[in-house]
C-alpha cells in the first residue's frame, strides 16, 4: 500500500471557526491505520472535523494530513483514496440500489465491467442483492444505510469516514451494521467513525478519541480510558443484590483473593463483583456532560 | 465529461420515472393551447380584426414558453433536493467537480422542455396552424425558444441552490411563471394600460416572443431579436456567476 508508512491522520494545531463560534480549537491528533471512533456530545464538532478531513470544508489554521495528503491543498489526490458516509444518506431515492452503485462506480472512473462486478459483490455482502432492482425510496432506514456504505466502498477506498452511521436506526439494524463495519475493518479498510453512542465506540473501535470543547480531551482504547478515570472497585452486595460496601482495587488476583477470604469469614452470605467504570462514567468525568440518551437522539431524528 | 453524461442520464431517469411530473409537462401546454385558442381566441382576435386561427398563430410561442417555464421550475426542486441531502456532500468528496450534477439537471430540463415544446407545436398543427416558414426560420424560432428555456432553467437552478427546501424553491419561482402574461405573448402590448405597457414592452420575454412568432409565421423578425439574445446571455452570465459563488459555500452541515 502506497500510504502504509504514513499515519492515517495527522493533525496539529487545527482550528476552525464559524464566525465567532470556535468549533475546533488547537486540536492535535495522530492516528495509525485501523478503526477509530470520535466520541462527543451533540455540537462537539465531530461533523466539522470529519468534513475537514474528507475535503468538504476548508480549515482556518494548523496542519492536517490524511494518508499523508493535505485535504485542502491536495484535494483531488486525496479524494480518490477516501469516501464519506455522512449523517444523511447519500443515496439517490429515485434510482434502484444497483443503479446507485453503478453511478458511483463510474463517477470514480471505474470501467462499466469492474463497476458491475464490484457492485454485485458489495450488494451481496450487505445482503441487498434481492432488493438491488428496487428503487431506494422503498428501502427501510437500515437498508438505505447499508446501501450508502456499500456505495462508499465501490472504489475500494483506503479510509472511510462514517459520520454517526447508526443514528436513527433500530437496535437490530444497528447490530447488523456493526457486524458489517467490523468485517470491513478486518478486510483492511481503515475507518474513522463519529458517534455519540458509547456502546458503539466500545464495540467497534480499537481506539476512542473524546472530542470536547474543540479539542481531543482523551484518547486511547476503551480500557485505557476507563483506567484514566479511576481504578476498578470491589463491590460487596448482600443476598438481595444491594451494595453494602465498595472497595477500591487494582483488580489483581491477590487483592481480590484477600478481600474474598476476609469476607468469607465475616459475611459468608454476601456476593462480590469487580466493577470497572463504564464508558458513560468516563465520559461524564472527562467532559462534565452526560452523553445523549439513545432514545432522545432517535426522537430527534424521527421525521416530523 | 463522463460526469456530465452520468448525471444527465440520472436526471432524465428521474424525469421519466416521475410519471406525474411528466404528465403535467405534457398536459399543461395542451390545456393552455386549448384554453387560449377556444376560450379567449375568438374574442381577443376579434379586437384585432382576425379570427381564431390568426390568434393561434399569434399565441403559439407564448404558450411554448409558458409551458417551458413551468417545466423548468421543476429544476429548482431537483437541485434543492440534491443540495439539502447528503448526496451532494458525498459528491463533493469525490475526485471530480460536484457542480457537474447541476449541468446534468440542466441538460435534462432542456430535453424535457423541448419535448413539451414539440407537444405545443404538434397540437397547434392539429388545431389547424399552418405556416410558410422555411426550415431555417423554423429552426431559428426553436433556437430562440431553447435559449429562453435555458435561461429559465439556470435561473431556477440558482433558486434551488439558494432556497432552504424544495418547497420554497418552487415557491420562489412562481412569480416567474407569470412573466409571459405580462408580455406581448398573449395580447399586443399596445392594448395594455400605460403603466403596464412600459414593463410589458421592455421585459426580456417580449423580444424573444416577437421574434420567434415572426420566424414561426415565415416572416423576418425586426432588430429586436438581438435584444432578446442579449437578455438571455445576461441572465445566463449572472446565474452562472451566482452559482459559482454560492455552490462551494453550500455544504450541508
Amino acid at each position: 500500500m502506497l500510504y502504509a508508512d504514513k499515519p492515517l491522520v495527522e493533525i496539529s494545531g487545527l482550528s476552525k471557526s464559524y464566525g465567532k463560534h470556535h468549533v475546533l480549537n488547537d486540536l492535535s491528533l495522530t492516528i495509525q491505520p485501523g478503526i477509530h471512533a470520535l466520541l462527543g456530545p451533540n455540537g462537539a464538532g465531530k461533523t466539522t472535523l470529519v468534513n475537514i478531513l474528507s475535503t468538504l470544508i476548508p480549515y482556518d489554521s494548523g496542519t492536517v494530513r490524511v494518508l499523508g495528503l493535505d485535504p485542502q491543498h491536495q484535494r483531488s489526490q486525496l479524494q480518490g483514496l477516501i469516501s464519506l458516509t455522512g449523517q444523511y444518506a447519500a443515496v439517490d431515492g429515485r434510482l434502484t440500489g444497483m443503479e446507485n452503485m453503478l453511478m458511483m462506480g463510474q463517477l470514480f472512473g471505474l470501467s462499466r465491467r469492474d463497476t458491475k462486478r464490484r457492485a454485485d459483490d458489495l450488494l451481496e455482502r450487505f445482503e441487498l442483492t434481492a432488493a438491488s432492482g428496487k428503487r431506494v425510496v422503498t428501502y427501510s432506514g437500515g437498508m438505505r444505510r447499508k446501501l450508502d456504505i456499500a456505495a462508499s466502498l465501490i472504489a475500494g477506498p483506503q479510509l472511510i469516514f462514517l459520520d454517526e452511521p447508526t443514528t436513527g436506526l433500530d437496535t437490530r439494524s444497528r447490530q447488523a451494521l456493526w457486524d458489517e463495519i467490523s468485517v470491513l475493518a478486518e478486510a483492511g479498510t481503515s475507518i474513522f467513525l463519529t458517534t455519540q453512542y458509547l456502546e458503539e465506540a466500545d464495540v467497534l473501535a480499537e481506539r476512542i478519541m473524546v472530542l470536547h470543547g474543540g479539542r481531543i480531551v482523551a484518547d486511547g482504547t476503551a480500557s485505557e480510558l476507563k483506567d484514566r478515570v479511576g481504578g476498578s472497585t470491589i463491590q460487596v452486595h448482600d443476598g438481595a443484590g444491594h451494595i453494602i460496601e465498595t472497595l477500591p482495587t487494582q483488580g489483581s488476583a491477590q487483592e481480590v483473593a484477600h478481600a474474598l477470604s476476609a469476607l468469607a469469614q465475616e459475611r459468608p452470605d454476601v456476593g462480590i463483583t469487580v466493577r470497572r467504570p463504564t464508558l458513560d462514567e468516563v465520559f461524564l468525568e472527562l467532559t462534565g456532560e452526560p452523553v445523549t440518551d439513545q432514545n432522545d437522539k432517535q426522537k430527534e431524528n424521527a421525521p416530523a | 465529461m463522463t460526469g456530465l453524461r452520468i448525471f444527465s442520464a440520472r436526471s432524465l431517469k428521474h424525469s421519466f420515472r416521475d410519471g406525474e411530473s411528466l404528465l403535467m409537462a405534457v398536459l399543461l401546454p395542451l390545456m393552455l393551447m386549448l384554453i387560449f385558442t377556444f376560450i379567449f381566441g375568438e374574442s381577443i382576435a376579434a379586437g384585432q380584426g382576425g379570427d381564431r386561427s390568426d390568434y393561434l398563430a399569434y399565441v403559439l410561442p407564448a404558450i411554448a414558453l409558458t409551458a417551458a417555464g413551468f417545466g423548468a421550475s421543476y429544476t429548482a426542486v431537483v437541485v434543492s433536493n440534491d443540495m439539502t441531502t447528503g448526496f451532494m456532500n458525498r459528491l463533493r468528496t469525490m475526485p471530480f467537480p460536484a457542480v457537474t450534477v447541476l449541468l446534468g439537471h440542466t441538460v435534462s430540463s432542456m430535453v424535457r422542455n423541448l419535448l413539451a415544446t414539440a407537444v405545443v407545436v404538434g397540437v397547434a398543427f392539429a388545431l389547424g396552424f399552418r405556416t410558410d416558414a422555411s426550415v431555417g426560420q423554423f429552426l431559428g424560432a426553436v433556437g430562440l425558444i431553447s435559449l429562453w428555456i435555458l435561461v429559465i432553467t439556470v435561473v431556477f437552478a440558482v433558486l434551488g441552490m439558494i432556497a432552504g427546501s424544495a418547497e420554497a424553491a418552487s415557491g420562489y419561482g412562481f412569480i416567474l411563471l407569470f412573466l409571459p402574461y405580462m408580455s406581448s405573448g398573449f395580447a399586443p402590448v399596445e392594448t395594455m394600460p400605460g403603466w403596464l405597457r412600459g414593463f410589458a414592452g421592455h421585459q426580456p420575454m417580449t423580444p424573444i416572443i416577437d421574434s420567434s412568432r415572426a420566424l414561426l409565421n415565415g416572416q423576418t423578425p425586426g432588430s429586436e431579436w438581438w435584444i432578446g439574445i442579449l437578455w438571455c446571455v445576461g441572465f445566463i452570465a449572472v446565474a452562472v456567476w451566482l452559482a459559482a459563488v454560492i455552490f462551494p459555500k453550500k455544504v450541508a452541515r
